[in-house]
């Protein structure tokens, strides 16, 4: 084994140039690769963030069917307060539940005295806001970012669009589920900018006005926001509560829940997913890369030794030794592009987070971007290229294990 | 029994709808221990010859056994394992691989083709190296040695491994005559040393004067045998 890579070494060695040009290419390859996943990777988790950290939470969970008809945010598609109790208990003995938190989701009217328009609202209790939807606050601008009773966070398009500013009091009325209308003064505590997605446009008032707002005796719960402590555990914390909550049946035997995870609540998902796409692409094209420098190296190789191998055959190589010294030349060689590519391509991602690129995201403006790479990143394509470095140099080492002895011999 | 033993041997080349009679129906027999010569005009049969005694390619007609084995019976594989095992070859143009050291290709065989353990490996190696007087050039590369010395090299590599046979198709006729002289003696010492047989061609008629027993070949007959101090066509040793 040893006696193989001291062969292939020498024989890369011995045409040098042309295995300084093939694994300068590899690398090139691995470079690219490393540099878009770190760099897409790390704008799918910043963007994956802004979406569950400032509005959706990493999962929802409501009554059956408020999702279909989550567009009128219906108040008969609430969640009693027995219901409730029973998610929380779930929640509680899930010890990947970092934190989650109710809401009262309504529409209603928002008036200003002099002008009114459309406004939907959450009711929440601002701690548990808070640590579920962790960034919340740095959306909340220009104004306290708490969320007290008495006092509504507006969003900014009806701040802009009415002149409607922090400490300013305006009237919420609501049609409660059963048809009569309320409403309450609340001073302008924030203004909060939009998110593109679902509830991205949304005010915030206390839990307790809300209820107070819509009449409601016993507290009734739109949906419930879950922060996991491990985002990574996902779809594991996902299927558990669907497992617990598969038992809970409403009147009509149908399960009385719907639980969600932040995929199926925001478009960005699909633009997440095509990120992933991309990235098996470019991966392809590594393989392509790969896969036709080291064949074409290789068949070159067998080519100028026709004698040489004619000889080692004649003396009496095995046909799978002779297989084993050009695989290995071959493998070699996609090695030494993908250590170097590696090391390179490695390097750039840590300067370009060194340097603190910064974008535009949405309304969210100078977020740093943080590119990094994994070491399963590492592995995986180290491994890509080792395997399509042996699939790339199999068809010339078999020929070459094929070859006639004295065929070869006569060659000139 | 003897080492080698043709009997009315046939081999029949076809290029397209062309028949080429290389080896027409030859039958010999050759002692162990022995140093033979292969004589003849070019096209003659010579390297045809060597290479179905060297087991790189099979007779259309004919038996042939080299060291007991009938060579027909094996295919590909075993036809590699026992050239490996028995037979050592040099060549014209010496064929060292050029990306080992004048020791690494000695050792070749030694790594590559048996399995011998590195130290039986290294002692053959030196063994031979001191043979064949190439011991201090044992870390150079085949380029930087001259055509006499490299051919040393592939004597010592094809004895290595301590073959019954050596084959050397005009191992000489790259060489200037002094020096091709100066292999041939080299051969023949190894042939008493390590009680080799060797069979080699040339048509270099000073060359062949070395050899003990001399056949001679005119289109793929052997048309004189010649045994050094026995008149033409002798019977006996
Ligand atoms: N692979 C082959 N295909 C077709 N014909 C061949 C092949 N090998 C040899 N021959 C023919 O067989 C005959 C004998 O060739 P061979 O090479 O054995 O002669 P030789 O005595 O070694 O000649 P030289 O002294 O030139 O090396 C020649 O006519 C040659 O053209
Ligand atoms: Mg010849």
């Amino acid at each position: 084994m040893a006696n193989l890579f001291k062969i292939a070494i020498r024989n890369l060695a011995r045409y040098r140039r042309r295995t300084i040009l093939t694994s300068s290419l590899i690398a090139i390859g691995v470079i690219f690769v490393l540099l878009f996943v770190g760099v897409s990777g790390s704008f799918k988790n910043m963007m994956i963030g802004q979406m569950t950290d400032s509005m959706l939470g990493h999962i929802q969970v409501h009554r059956k069917g408020y999702m279909a008809s989550i567009d009128n945010l219906p108040l008969t598609m609430n969640m009693k307060p027995q219901a409730v109790k029973k998610l929380e208990k779930v929640f509680q003995d899930i010890p990947d539940v970092e934190s989650y938190s109710p809401r009262i989701k309504f529409g209603g009217m928002l008036s200003t005295f002099t002008e009114t328009t459309n406004i939907r609202l959450n009711g929440v209790y601002p701690e548990k806001e808070m640590k579920t939807l962790p960034l919340l606050a740095s959306r909340i601008s220009n104004g306290g970012k708490e969320i007290r009773k008495g006092e509504i966070i507006i969003p900014e398009l009806l701040s802009r669009g009415m002149k409607i500013n922090v400490g300013d009091i305006v009237v919420v009325i609501a049609t409660n589920k059963d048809g009569s209308v309320n409403g309450k003064q609340l001073k302008v505590s924030g203004i909060i900018e939009s998110v593109t997605g679902p509830g991205g446009r949304d005010g915030y008032v206390h839990i307790e006005d809300a209820m107070e707002i819509l009449r409601m005796e016993e507290m009734e719960i739109s949906e419930i926001a879950v922060r996991l402590r491990d985002f990574g555990k996902l779809h594991s914390v996902y299927n558990t509560l669907n497992t617990l909550l598969s038992g809970e049946l409403n009147k009509q035997g149908k399960p009385a829940f719907e639980v969600h995870t932040w995929e199926s609540l925001s478009p960005f998902y699909n633009i997440a997913r095509s990120i992933d796409f991309m990235t098996i692409f470019i991966k392809a094209m590594l393989t392509a890369i790969v896969l036709i420098s080291v064949m074409n190296v290789m068949i070159m190789a067998v080519y100028e030794r026709i004698r040489e191998i004619g000889t080692i055959a004649a003396i009496g190589t095995m046909p799978g030794k002779i297989l084993s010294m050009f695989v290995t030349e071959g493998v070699l060689l996609g090695i030494i592009g993908a250590i170097a590519g590696n090391i390179i391509g490695t390097g750039l991602v840590y300067l370009l987070k060194v340097v603190k690129i910064t974008f535009n995201f949405g309304r969210q403006s100078g977020l740093v971007l943080s590119p990094y790479v994994t070491l399963y990143d590492i592995v995986m394509i180290s491994l890509i290229v080792t395997i399509v470095a042996v699939i790339g140099s199999l068809q010339p080492a078999f020929k070459a294990s094929r070859m006639e002895p004295i065929k070869a011999l006569r060659h000139v | 029994m003897a080492l080698v033993k043709a009997e009315k041997i046939v081999k029949v080349y076809k290029i397209g709808e062309v028949l080429i009679n290389s080896i027409n129906g030859v039958s010999f027999e050759i002692e162990e221990a022995s140093f033979v010569s292969f004589v003849g005009p070019s096209g003659s049969g010579k390297t045809t010859l060597l290479n179905l005694i060297g087991c790189l390619d099979s007779p259309t007609e004919g038996n042939l056994f080299v060291a007991g084995e009938d060579v027909n019976e094996l295919d590909r594989r075993q036809r590699a394992l026992f050239r490996g095992k028995n037979i050592g070859f040099i060549f014209q143009d010496f064929n060292l691989i050029p990306v080992l050291t004048v020791y690494e290709n000695v050792e070749y065989p030694l790594i590559m083709v048996k399995n011998v353990s590195t130290k039986e490996r290294e002692e053959r190696t030196m063994k031979l190296l001191d043979a064949v007087g190439m011991l201090e050039q044992k870390d150079k590369y085949p380029d930087q040695i001259s055509g006499g010395q490299k051919q040393r090299v592939a004597v010592a590599r094809a004895l290595v491994t301590n073959p019954k046979l050596v084959l050397a198709d005009e191992p000489t006729a790259n060489l200037d005559h002094k020096t091709a002289y100066t292999v041939i003696e080299l051969m023949k010492r190894m042939k008493a040393e390590f009680n080799t047989t060797f069979i080699f061609s040339t048509h270099d008629p000073k060359i062949v004067e070395a050899a003990e027993v001399i056949y001679t070949l005119e289109d793929g007959e052997i048309v004189d045998r010649h045994v050094k101090g026995v008149n033409s066509n002798g019977k006996s040793l």
